[in-house]
């Protein structure tokens, strides 16, 4: 019994932890013992802080026993590598962090950190949050739990990953264009992109600032409620962060739907799409209409031109955020005979190639005489596909599209042209240029068993909505959560 | 030389100046850090102002509110709406790749500086823009490498650049020292050139007299004192107008001043470093400035030197030359209001600042307040000289004195035997003396050589070891002499 | 073969303003797949922008401001620690060119 610990719901570990039935160093254990055996097949952790995790559960335990503990206490979680944690070695996937050691912890690190959270290790990504499949790591791909061969998704693969094969009880992931959401629908668990500005993003090593979201991975909706609300809120330390008081996530998930107004957007159905994914989904809309929910087919008519307008806003962001990485303060150096070769030869050789394409990309949109073109015209465009977003939301309350249009690929599938992958991304970048909420859970199988996510998009801060149906759909039991195989 | 001249007199330049100035706040633009100078080296860093990953930037209220005062004092339009760009170049010292700017919407728009008269015409400087950006670290360097100190990063900074309003390089320093004046007196500023924390870039063309259009410009960057901004400026005009009466063409180019030996290099590869790739920083949302703001700030800076001239004229009857010199340095306008108080007359107050004190400063080079005593002192000084109780001349010995010991204005009057002698009977007596032991002299005085009586005067004066009180003399000779 | 995007040379400038250190051979390759990403984004055209506002953010409006306190303490050897290269409290760098 103890050792299937690490399989329980962050919902049931609470009620366990705080009635003593189990301690938090029991729960870590169960967890540790899980990472040991299967990460060599998964490679869903960059580090595993074995002997960190153990002193905090222990401090966790010893906070349990007196009354008052918070929310996520003696709780073990995976940490993606794009948040520095001080004094741990933080790489964002990249071999130019390689050694990097932040001194100071991201403000939602610092914060589960007050609430006594365990952290079980960093977990592996996309070079820099570029990527969907986490095969653009230094550090290699994360495996998908439910068919060793195939993807994880990305670009927080491992956080994914970890959580569907029970390595910790929940994870902490990032969302760019789809980072949290896709990897969510490949491994089979629940991934939230809270709304833009919803959680600090103070720590978290930024890709494009505009677009970054940070947010939960979690075995139910109930669970991703939970971190959430320990996640959310303000930061003076973060100016774009929100100020709005964030409101009891759980407390929201009542389980009706009755009236709920659901659109469905008939741009996110497109060829070439996988058969048993759409079919998977719009099982689950006639599921939401069995309990009440009314379901109506919409439109965001400029769907066709996010991607465009991603790949030049996200791009052009980061090759800005990555302008600092230059051997001279921290990370990799290659020597050179001046600093004009200490920048050459330190960024060749400790960017990937996906990262070295995105800075050219980047950089060439805002260089002097093709602002306009490209870099301006995507934000216009952008403006655009907002706005489709604001004039859907005033006919429904809520969309439900699916997340990707196949499920986990093949590993090496998709890497010989970057276009096929960021084409992948179709359904969620739209939800990042917008800052909408979105929540990614898994709503059937395929043919090969491998998982399907729905997507559940909602307007401006309107997480409670949006984890309401949510939950009240997993509630109603209609996909049962398999174990990964691994 | 004689073609130089030639050439001044056919051509005339056009000159723009970009002040960078440093903003007297505590903490630094975007974090906790503290601006303080000369700070051991990487002691005033933190992961924001190092660009470590994942750290963003908020923005110090204080910075703002200096850059709204100068704004205010250049008489230029405050944006209620104003965003922030980044700025992408690579540099060791420039933590991020990127400078935190702005680009298309400054803080403040337009404005313009009137530079005092002088005699001459006023002229009135035109201002295109002030905005508000950090600044980078600084490289020291070293053998055959360079070394970085990052305690300057992120420092706010003001940019305020100025219309090609300005005509030749005396004018240049006018502005300068005018520009400095009024960012020391709403506090924006403390205009050490010294510590770095006032820097200009000036451009540069010349043109035929009488053409309105501009010129080919080239750039002079860095220029750290109003010396080396005149020198470069001569240079650069010599230059440019030896080049076009040739028949060339200027080439739009940006130079380094070499300080040492007297002329500008141009900058090596700076081709490339001109795309600065500008877009607005996401990580900041727009700056709003609502007018309730600006007007709480205008109701709470202090007079500025235009106003406080002119009410000098004014209410105190001081002259456009006496009240120019005593606002061009706000130091020296409070040190001058702070001797008022009991005084009947402000221009004995004035011309005390201007000569006595003013030799002080110049001749020590240090500030005001460590190179003459204080001003309450002053006033003391000047309050006995007008009762009678010192001569001007005790009371300028004094002042020396009391700057050396720190002791106030009546003990060391007392302490020199100063005090002077007013009583009408003692210098009576004094006088009677001198006259009869110069009979002949006198005989010659009311003969008609008045020249004697300052003879005389000198005389009873030390005969009372210079004590006595001049105008007393003065007074009891004449009715001896004359009457 | 359809019309090329981006040279060559333009890929060469591109590289140096991102100070990267392309191989002959990753030129041409980055060229390549500048090239196709740059014809995908070219749909962007199709649509009329002319009276639409870009979007610079996606947040609340406003600039929250700090009050000019320092709180920051002096830490030199925890900032110093992941430098590579470091002289008398100094990060080092080999000579400067412009």
């Amino acid at each position: 019994m103890a050792s299937e610990l690490n399989t329980i719901t962050v919902a049931a570990a609470q009620a366990l932890l705080r009635k003593r039935e189990i301690s938090s160093l029991e729960l870590t254990r169960a967890c540790l013992d899980r990472v040991r055996a299967v990460e060599p097949k998964l490679n869903a952790f960059i580090n595993v802080s074995e002997r960190e995790a153990i002193e905090q559960a222990r401090a966790a335990d010893r906070r349990l026993a007196s009354d008052g503990a918070a929310a996520l206490c003696g709780i073990p979680l995976a940490i993606k590598d794009a948040y520095c944690t001080r004094g741990v070695a933080t790489t964002c996937g990249s071999r130019i962090l390689e050694k990097f050691v932040p001194p100071f912890d991201a403000t939602v690190i610092a914060k589960l950190r007050d609430e006594g959270a365990v952290f079980i290790g960093k977990t592996n990504m996309d070079e820099f949050g570029m990527g969907s499949s986490t095969e653009n790591s230094a550090f290699g791909p994360t495996l998908n739990p439910h068919e060793l061969g195939r993807v994880a998704g990305g670009s927080s693969g491992g956080s994914a990953a970890a959580v569907a094969a029970d390595e910790c009880l929940a994870a902490l992931g990032e969302d760019t264009g789809g980072s949290i959401r896709e990897p969510a629908a490949f491994c089979g668990v629940v991934g939230l992109k809270p709304t833009y500005s919803r959680v600090s993003r103070y720590g978290i090593i930024a890709y494009a600032s505009s677009l970054d979201q940070v947010g939960p991975f979690a075995k139910s909706v109930r669970d991703a409620s939970i971190l959430l609300r320990s996640l959310a809120g303000i930061d003076p330390n973060d100016s774009t962060c929100s100020a709005r008081p964030v409101p009891d996530y759980e407390r929201a998930l009542t389980g009706d739907v009755k009236g709920l107004r659901i659109g469905v957007p008939r741009e996110y159905f497109v060829e070439g799409m996988q058969r048993s994914v759409e079919s998977a989904v719009r099982a689950a809309l006639k599921q939401y209409e069995s309990m009440g929910a009314k379901v109506d087919e919409i439109s965001l008519p400029h769907t066709d031109y996010a991607i465009a307008a991603y790949y030049l806003i996200a791009t052009a962001e980061a090759s800005a955020n990555l302008a600092r990485y230059d051997g001279i303060r921290y990370g990799l150096r290659v020597e050179g005979a001046n600093n004009i070769e200490l920048y050459d030869r330190t960024r060749a050789a400790g960017f990937g190639a996906e990262v070295k394409r995105r800075i050219m990309l980047g950089t060439f949109a805002l260089s002097a005489g093709y602002y306009d073109a490209y870099y301006l015209k995507a934000q216009k465009v952008r403006t655009l596909i907002r706005q489709d977003f604001e004039r859907a939301f005033e006919r429904c309350d809520l969309l439900v599209t699916p997340v990707a249009p196949t499920t986990a690929f093949r590993i090496g599938e998709k890497t010989t042209d970057p276009l096929t992958m960021y084409l992948s991304d179709i359904f969620t970048i739209s939800v990042n240029l917008a800052g909408l909420p979105g929540l990614a859970l898994p709503c059937g199988y395929d043919e090969n068993g491998l998982p399907i996510g729905m997507q559940i998009i909602g307007p401006p801060f309107s997480e409670e909505n949006v984890l309401r149906a949510g939950d009240a759909y997993e509630r109603a039991g209609a996909v049962e959560r398999r174990t990964a195989k691994v | 030389m004689t073609m130089a001249l030639a050439g001044r007199d056919k051509y005339e330049a056009v000159i723009g100046l970009e002040v960078h100035t440093h903003l007297m706040t505590r903490s630094k633009l975007f974090c906790g850090c503290s601006t303080q100078f000369g700070a051991p080296p990487n002691h005033n860093v933190c992961p924001r102002c190092m660009g470590m990953p994942g750290v963003l930037p908020v923005l110090n209220r204080k910075a703002v509110e200096l850059a709204i005062r100068m704004g205010i004092a250049a008489h230029s339009e405050i944006a209620s709406y104003s965003i922030f760009d980044r700025k992408s170049y690579f540099y060791p010292d420039l933590p991020k790749g990127y400078q935190i700017s702005q680009y298309e919407t400054p803080v403040c728009k337009g404005g313009y500086i009137d530079l005092p008269a002088n005699g001459g015409e006023p002229r009135r400087i035109r201002l295109v823009r002030i905005h508000l950006e950090e600044d980078a670290g600084k490289n020291i360097h070293a053998e055959g490498a360079s070394l970085v100190d990052f305690n300057r990063s992120s420092v706010p900074l003001v940019e305020i650049v100025s219309e090609p309003d300005i005509r030749s390089s005396a004018e240049a320093a006018v502005y300068l020292q005018t520009l400095r004046a009024i960012l020391k007196y709403v506090g924006a500023s403390d205009g050490k050139m010294e510590e770095g924390s006032f820097r200009c870039d000036v451009n540069i063309s010349v043109r035929p007299r009488g053409s309105d259009k501009l010129g080919i410009r080239s750039e002079i960057k860095n220029l750290n004192s109003f010396r080396f901004v005149e020198n470069a400026i001569e240079h650069e005009i010599d230059r440019q107008i030896a080049i076009v009466e040739s028949g060339g063409k200027v080439v739009q180019e940006t130079h380094l001043w070499d300080p040492e030996r007297e002329e500008t290099r141009p900058m090596r590869s700076k081709e490339f470093a001109h795309d600065y790739r500008y877009f607005p920083e996401p990580d900041l949302p727009p700056l709003v400035i609502d007018h309730t703001w600006v007007d709480e700030v205008r109701a709470a800076m202090p007079e500025l030197p235009s106003a406080r001239r002119a009410r000098y004229m004014r209410e105190l009857g001081l002259g456009d030359y006496e009240a120019g010199v005593l606002t061009a340095e706000r130091e020296l306008a409070d040190y001058f209001e702070a001797m008022l108080p009991g005084l009947k007359s402000p221009k004995t107050a004035a011309n005390w600042v201007m000569t006595e004190v003013l030799r002080r400063v110049n001749e020590s080079g240090r500030p005001l307040a460590e190179a003459a005593a204080p001003a309450a002192e002053s006033g003391a000084l000047l309050r006995m000289v007008e009762d009678g109780k010192i001569s001007l001349n005790a009371a300028k010995t004094a002042f020396v004195e009391m700057l050396k010991t720190g002791k106030g204005a009546q003990a060391t009057i007392d302490a020199l035997g100063l005090a002077q002698v007013s009583d009408e009977a003692a210098i009576a007596e004094a006088c009677d003396r001198v006259l009869a032991a110069e009979s002949d002299n006198v005989a010659q005085y009311r003969a008609g050589k008045q020249g004697l009586f300052g003879f005389f005067v000198g005389k009873v004066m030390k005969s009372m070891g210079g004590k006595a009180n001049p105008k007393v003399v003065n007074e009891i000779l004449r009715k001896r002499l004359d009457g | 073969m359809a019309e090329s995007r981006i040279s060559l040379e333009q890929v060469r400038h591109v590289a140096r303003l991102a100070r990267l250190a392309l191989a002959p051979d990753e030129q041409e390759r980055v060229r390549r797949d500048m090239d196709e990403i740059l014809a995908y984004v070219e749909k962007l055209n199709e649509l009329d922008t002319s009276a639409v506002p870009p979007t610079a953010q996606v947040g609340e409006a406003g600039t929250p401001m700090r009050d000019d306190v320092v709180t920051c303490a002096p830490r030199a050897d925890e900032m110093l620690a992941n430098a590579p290269a470091n002289e008398r409290g100094y990060f080092k760098v080999p000579k400067i060119i412009d």
